[in-house]
């Protein structure tokens, strides 16, 4: 097993170094070939009444007159050793890992990722819980009571769930129980676990209600698909030939095969969700990791893009990973080589 | 289920102080009401009040582009930043047009030009101090200055120190080789009261360079570079508590700020709370819940929150349109044939559409069909018509043929015409335009840009747009404050046209232009400068290189709490040193 998870943090950082060079030639080289030059890609970075002078210093300054494998080689040294940044009057030292400096704000990437960080996992742990449990849930009562009103009712939500996007969901929820009832707080009003609890639950459950919704909805359905199945193979029978409760049989024959497929695209939910979730927080204005990539990508930022595309990126190889490693748990039958 | 006893309540309220409060009071003696209605904060004061305390809930839908006055070039940044700090000169905080005179701030009175307006005095007020109590000194303005030439640091801020004065190879203080980084000749300080700006060239306006958030001082033991918007050293009555870069800050009293050094400011609440990167649809929502009190971009609520206030008439009656110094337009450019006849130019003029125009924009809310450039909320603007578009404002086909055989294209032609891909309005005007001229047999190809790049590599670099025919570009300008030349240099002065792309104009190009700019700059008479930019505004028309659209218009949401509500023409939008909160 070991060996096994060596192995894998290996290919992950592999991964992670081939994610990078995709991003930066994705923002670099492709202009490149498209015919702009270094000042072309330098004149994003400069007021609007910038002259030729003025771009071309900006372009020296941000590096983009230099080959392009200097400029990533610059990055990932400063992934290791940190790097030097002037400030004007004042050279300022980025220490390692030092993700850079944005070419908008100036202000270095790692502390805003990691500022941004916990609202991004308070969202998706608090709204992976809800969506667990009531997705799971109904996917289990349903495919047992496969046929009845509320199997009907509940996967006719579950399609509603899905289908609707999640900026309408989220604005009329706002609109509802935020400016209409009140008993929710406006959008934006995100408070740290680490400030008050209580507030810090009341400020997100809209957003994880909201959130759950558009997830429990597929995972309602997959679980009655995966449930309808299993119930039906031979060994629910020999279950019951031997006696054993239905709540057993369900459960634990049941359930624990179906999971398997549910754990799998959980762990991907979820890396993927931990990378940012993109539409939740721009709706409910949340300062998560997913509203600071749309911005870093609307302002054509690299710093900032490249740092939350290695952030999420690792979220999603460790999230699969742990999903392999559940599966030995979940699942008698696999068994790491 | 809440609207309608709080409507109810609200119209009681309205009508109980329709019955009891007199006009006046509040602010400077302008005219002002206390009874809602539908623009109740255009051109008087709306609900009048010297009542101090309490917090003013702001938000923005995106980023600052930068707290430090160096580095900011957005007209709610310039009206706010006034809280926070004190430049040369500044914008009256009153309604209307009134808004848009310059008064005196940390100076005791506006420029004092000599040497036929090349050089511009300032008198320092005594007693104006920073939140830490030291005082403000006229080489504290000169370093300020200094620091906002250099745009390797601060590159957002606009250039119109680096452009006149007279800076003989001056970059940066951060490069300055004196010792105290005072080295930039084109201003003296000669005593701690004065400050004496040296310019290459005439320029009677400086004192709209004055009342840029650049000659805010900026104490240099506390200059910080890059990292000094993370706390500006105040010297108007507020200072930041706590600054949270993209996310929130808040700005709470400065004790060292003396109102006896300052007849501008009132400074009503206690506190102002800012949040940013709020989706703009929530904000919207919040103003109209009553839990948010300002949407500092100015611009006006989203189009979806635009058909829920007009179609109420109590929300309506919350609401203001306002008029902005800003114009949607579309180039035209004379660097492809057969545009560079003027004749063909004019066959364009004429065949527009202008309703259809003005509808891509939203109608009349969104703004008022422009019949030529300078907006009628610029000083001394004049409205004239030289290309009327027929009866119903739909175009008029026979004189636009007209002009067509004049211009040897009696079948008409064909060329394309730009607009940013991410700006549907501008999708829109480009098929109403190409619906239109179609009419008069000119055959337009639509090519969208991303927005990004826009001006920068496409709609905007000279050698990109004569070489792929672009003949039309949908464009916008805002001025960078109300006057002549706030709005018009940069769109009509063929000379800061830069080859290297980022141009809002591409198509003016007629030394006679150049030459009444010129005139204008250097004319110290305020009536007979405004006279000759708007000879600037009907040479440009009659060239036929620009085909006004819309001058734009914003609708406005006051929430019910906020005292001392007008639209100053200072910013066009509404004033911020004015507001006061009736929530304690």
């Amino acid at each position: 097993m070991a060996t096994y998870i060596v192995r894998r943090l290996i290919g992950a950082v592999l991964l992670l170094f081939v994610v990078s060079i995709v991003t930066f030639t994705i923002f670099f080289l492709v202009p490149r070939l498209g015919g702009a030059t270094a000042d072309d890609l330098a004149s994003r970075y400069v007021g609007k009444t910038a002259g030729a002078e003025q771009i071309h210093q900006m372009a020296v300054k941000l590096g983009f007159t230099d080959p392009l494998w200097v400029q990533y080689g610059r990055f990932v040294g400063g992934l290791f050793v940190g790097a030097d940044y002037s400030t004007g009057p004042t050279t300022v030292h980025c220490p390692a890992p030092c993700f850079g400096y944005s070419f908008i704000t100036q202000n270095p990437v790692l502390p805003d990722l990691l500022d941004r960080l916990p609202v991004t996992l308070s969202l998706a742990a608090g709204g992976a819980v809800i969506w667990l449990l009531f997705g799971v849930a109904t996917g289990v009562l349903s495919a047992l009571r496969k046929g009845s009103v509320f199997d009907r009712a509940a996967m006719s939500v579950a399609l509603a769930g899905v289908s609707l996007p999640i900026f309408f969901t989220g604005l009329l929820s706002l609109s509802i129980f935020s400016y209409g009832l009140g008993i929710t707080p406006p959008g934006g009003s995100y408070v740290p676990f680490t400030e008050n609890p209580l507030q810090w639950a009341y400020s997100l459950i809209l957003p994880w209600i909201t959130l759950a919704f558009l997830y429990a909805a597929g995972y309602a359905r997959l679980t009655r698909a995966g449930m309808l199945e299993t119930m039906n193979e031979d060994y629910i029978r020999t279950a019951r030939a031997k006696g054993l409760p239905e709540r057993t049989v369900v459960v634990k024959h049941g359930l624990r095969a179906a999971l398997t497929p549910i754990v799998t695209i959980f762990g991907l939910d979820l890396g993927l969700l931990l990378g940012g979730a993109v539409l939740t927080e721009s709706t409910f204005s949340l300062p998560g990791l997913g509203k600071y990539a749309v911005d870093a990508i609307v302002n054509n930022d690299l710093p900032k893009v490249l740092g939350v595309t290695l952030v999420a990126a690792a979220f999603i190889v460790f999230a699969n990973l742990v999903v392999d490693l559940l599966y030995a748990v979940i699942d008698p039958r696999v068994r790491v080589a | 289920m809440r609207r309608k006893p709080l409507v109810a309540a609200v119209a009681v309220t309205a009508a109980l102080t329709m019955g009891l409060s007199a006009c006046g009071g509040g602010t400077g003696g302008s005219s002002s009401t206390t009874a809602a209605a539908f623009n109740a904060g255009v051109g008087k004061v709306f609900n009048p009040s010297d009542a101090k305390g309490g917090t003013i809930r702001i938000a923005n839908s995106g980023d600052w582009d930068s707290l430090d006055p160096a580095d900011t070039y957005y007209a709610y940044s310039w009206n706010f930043v006034r809280l926070y700090g004190r430049s040369l000169v500044m914008f009256a905080s009153a309604p209307g047009a009134d808004g848009a005179k310059l008064v005196p701030d940390l100076a005791e009175s506006l420029g004092v030009p000599s040497d036929n307006a090349k050089t511009w005095t300032y008198k320092l007020r005594k007693g104006v101090k920073y939140e830490d109590g030291s005082a403000v000194t006229a080489k504290d303005v000169k370093y300020a200055v200094e620091r906002s030439l250099d745009k390797d640091t601060y590159p957002n801020g606009p250039t119109y120190f680096n452009d006149f004065l007279d800076l003989q190879g001056y970059t940066s203080p951060y490069k300055d080789s004196d010792p105290n980084k005072l080295g930039l000749k084109a201003i003296d300080t000669p005593d701690d009261q004065t400050i004496v700006f040296h310019l290459l060239k005439p320029f009677s306006g400086f004192d709209y360079f004055a009342q840029l958030p650049a000659t805010i001082p900026v104490p240099q033991a506390k200059d910080t570079g890059t990292k000094y918007k993370e706390h500006v050293v105040a010297t108007g009555p507020y200072k930041f508590e706590s600054n949270n870069l993209g996310k929130n800050f808040t700005l709470v009293r400065n004790d060292q700020w003396d109102p006896k050094t300052d007849p501008n400011r009132k400074a009503l609440p206690d506190k102002y709370e800012v949040s940013l990167n709020v989706n703009a649809d929530d904000i919207d929502n919040r103003l109209i819940s009553g839990d948010l009190d300002v949407d500092i971009a100015g611009s006006g609520v989203q189009p979806a929150a635009q058909g829920r206030v007009l179609g109420d008439q109590a929300l309506k009656a919350n609401a203001d349109s306002a008029t902005v110094a800003r114009i949607w337009y579309t180039s035209i450019n004379g660097d492809v044939a057969p545009l560079d006849n003027v004749h063909c130019r004019r066959a364009v003029e004429y065949a527009t559409d202008k309703v259809g125009y003005q509808n891509a924009y939203g109608g009349p809310t969104g703004g008022e069909i422009a019949t030529n450039l300078l907006p009628p909320v610029i000083p001394g603007a004049e409205k004239f018509n030289q290309y009327p578009a027929g009866p119903d404002n739909k175009g008029d086909v026979a004189k636009a043929k007209e002009e067509l055989q004049q211009c040897g294209q009696p079948n008409g032609f064909t060329t394309n015409i730009a607009y940013r891909s991410e700006r549907p309005k501008e999708k829109a005007s480009a098929e109403a335009l190409q619906q239109s001229l179609a009419k008069a047999g000119i055959t337009l190809n639509i090519k969208p840009f991303p927005t990004g790049d826009y001006f920068k590599l496409y709609a905007g670099k000279p050698d990109y747009a004569k070489s792929n025919g672009l003949g039309l570009m949908l464009n916008g300008w805002g001025a960078d404050w109300p006057d002549g030349f706030g709005f018009l240099s940069q769109i009509v002065d063929s000379r800061v046209i830069r080859a290297s792309g980022g141009n809002t104009n591409l198509s003016v190009k007629d030394p006679a232009v150049d030459a009444l700019v010129d005139k204008a700059l250097s004319t110290t008479d305020t009536a007979a400068r405004e006279k000759t930019w708007v000879d600037v505004d009907k040479k440009v028309m009659d060239d036929a290189y620009v085909l006004p659209g819309v001058w734009a218009k914003g609708l406005l949401y006051r929430p019910k709490n906020l005292t001392n509500v007008f639209v100053t023409d200072g910013f066009q939008m509404y004033d911020y040193l004015a507001l006061g909160t009736t929530r304690k």
